[in-house]
């Protein structure tokens, strides 16, 4: 079983991939086996700060071992590391079915 | 007590640094000899390049309180992270994670409180220094430097005012720029704030920031506006309406600025500008007997 965390601007598979981590407004969780999804809003968001760690956190709490987004802060890629969790970057300005597609094939 | 006057400004490279090391020397020309520079832009403190006749006489270390956890006690209950305002504490039991991130912590002690295992212990960590400089045998200047890479600028400024001696008569502050938390500690605990700002869109827009600010903490305050000659009139107009005290002009003047690029600010000082320092000193002095 496999979880990837994919952060997003909305809560639908057709909303854009939102290039931010800690401060990234939904979190889209893609079940490699399933094949099924479902979306986290990010509490952490408008943390005046801290939003990395916290979201770093709720990683392991969603069980993910695989995040793609477009950027990881200092804070978060420091916990991220020590939690043994893939940090996938990607750049592309697309949607989050787009994303999952590429990562069922 | 000390008659404390902070000289600050939303924006940067209005003339805070000239106008506080210019009206030390001033205030000690025209009003007393028992005045202290206290530098709190502790990113970036430069009064001391104006004092070449300057010695240092000793240097204290500023510190922090940060938390420690000792994981031999803590069953991860997680009500630290809870009771922390800042995000700064990580507890994820599965993976035996109990850890306080130092570069978020604001040593208000909220987890010690917290936790019922007494796994917190709280430790020192130096986050910058104070220096003192001598000019004879008397303090002239003291400086706040933050730590290159910690962003606790506030404390540092908090840190820096305990040490500093409140026998003086006079304590000018120079101020960071901007209107954020550094800038608030600085004025909050003054008698009057000297907000310096030039006649540009620039200087007028976070001249108003700066007043907004001001109303809130409700500190008596006057406005210099430095460099004039320069940009238009929107200021004046701005000031004439609201009614502020206008404590006075600095003109514009290239050989002024040569000489503050070189370090030479108080050589030979231009008469129009000694001129208006003259008169900005006489409404500080007003100001003074005010209280």
């Amino acid at each position: 079983m496999s979880k990837t965390v994919i952060t997003s601007l909305g809560n639908e598979l057709t909303s854009q991939f939102d290039k931010r981590f800690g401060r990234a407004e939904w979190f889209c969780v893609f079940d490699s086996e399933t094949k099924g999804s479902s979306f986290i809003k990010n509490d952490f968001a408008d943390s005046n700060q801290g939003a990395g760690t916290k979201a770093a956190e709720l990683m392991v709490e969603l069980k993910a071992d695989k995040i793609i987004s477009g950027d990881f802060g200092p804070k978060a890629k420091e916990l991220l590391e020590k939690l043994n969790i893939q940090m996938v970057v990607i750049q592309d300005s697309t949607s989050i079915q787009n994303i999952v597609e590429r990562i069922s094939i | 007590m000390s008659y404390k006057i902070a000289i600050a400004s939303g924006k940067g490279g209005t003339g805070k640094t000239s106008i506080s090391v210019c009206l030390q020397h001033f205030i000690t020309k025209y009003i007393t000899k028992e005045i202290q520079l206290i530098d709190c832009d502790v990113e970036e403190p430069n009064d001391i390049l104006f004092y070449p006749a300057a010695k240092k006489k000793k240097s204290n270390s500023i510190t922090q309180l940060i938390p420690e956890i000792d994981k031999n006690n803590c069953n991860f209950c997680n009500k630290c992270a809870d009771y922390c305002e800042f995000n700064a504490i990580s507890i994820i039991p599965s993976a035996q994670l109990a850890e306080v991130n130092a570069s978020l912590c604001h040593s208000c002690g909220a987890c010690l409180v917290a936790c019922e295992q007494d796994a917190i212990k709280e430790k020192e960590v130096v986050i910058g220094q104070t220096n003192f400089y001598l000019e004879g045998n008397q303090t002239i200047l003291v400086e706040g430097v933050l730590k290159i890479g910690s962003p606790m600028q506030t404390l540092v400024i908090k840190g820096l005012k305990k040490e500093i001696s409140d026998s003086n008569v006079i304590t000018l502050y120079d101020a960071p720029p901007g209107t954020s938390c550094p800038v608030v500690e600085t004025i909050s605990d003054t008698n009057y704030i000297i907000l310096v700002t030039e006649p540009t869109p620039f200087g007028l827009h976070d001249l108003k920031l700066m007043i907004a600010l001001i109303k809130e903490i409700k500190i008596p305050f006057g406005v210099i506006i430095n460099k004039a000659g320069l940009g238009n009139n929107e200021i004046y107009d701005y000031m004439e309406t609201e009614q502020f005290e206008l404590l006075g002009e600095i003109p514009f003047d290239q050989d002024f600025a040569t000489k503050y690029a070189k370090g030479d600010l108080l050589k030979d000082i231009p008469q129009k500008i000694s001129d208006s320092f003259y008169k900005i000193t006489n409404q500080i002095k007003k100001r003074m007997s005010l209280c």
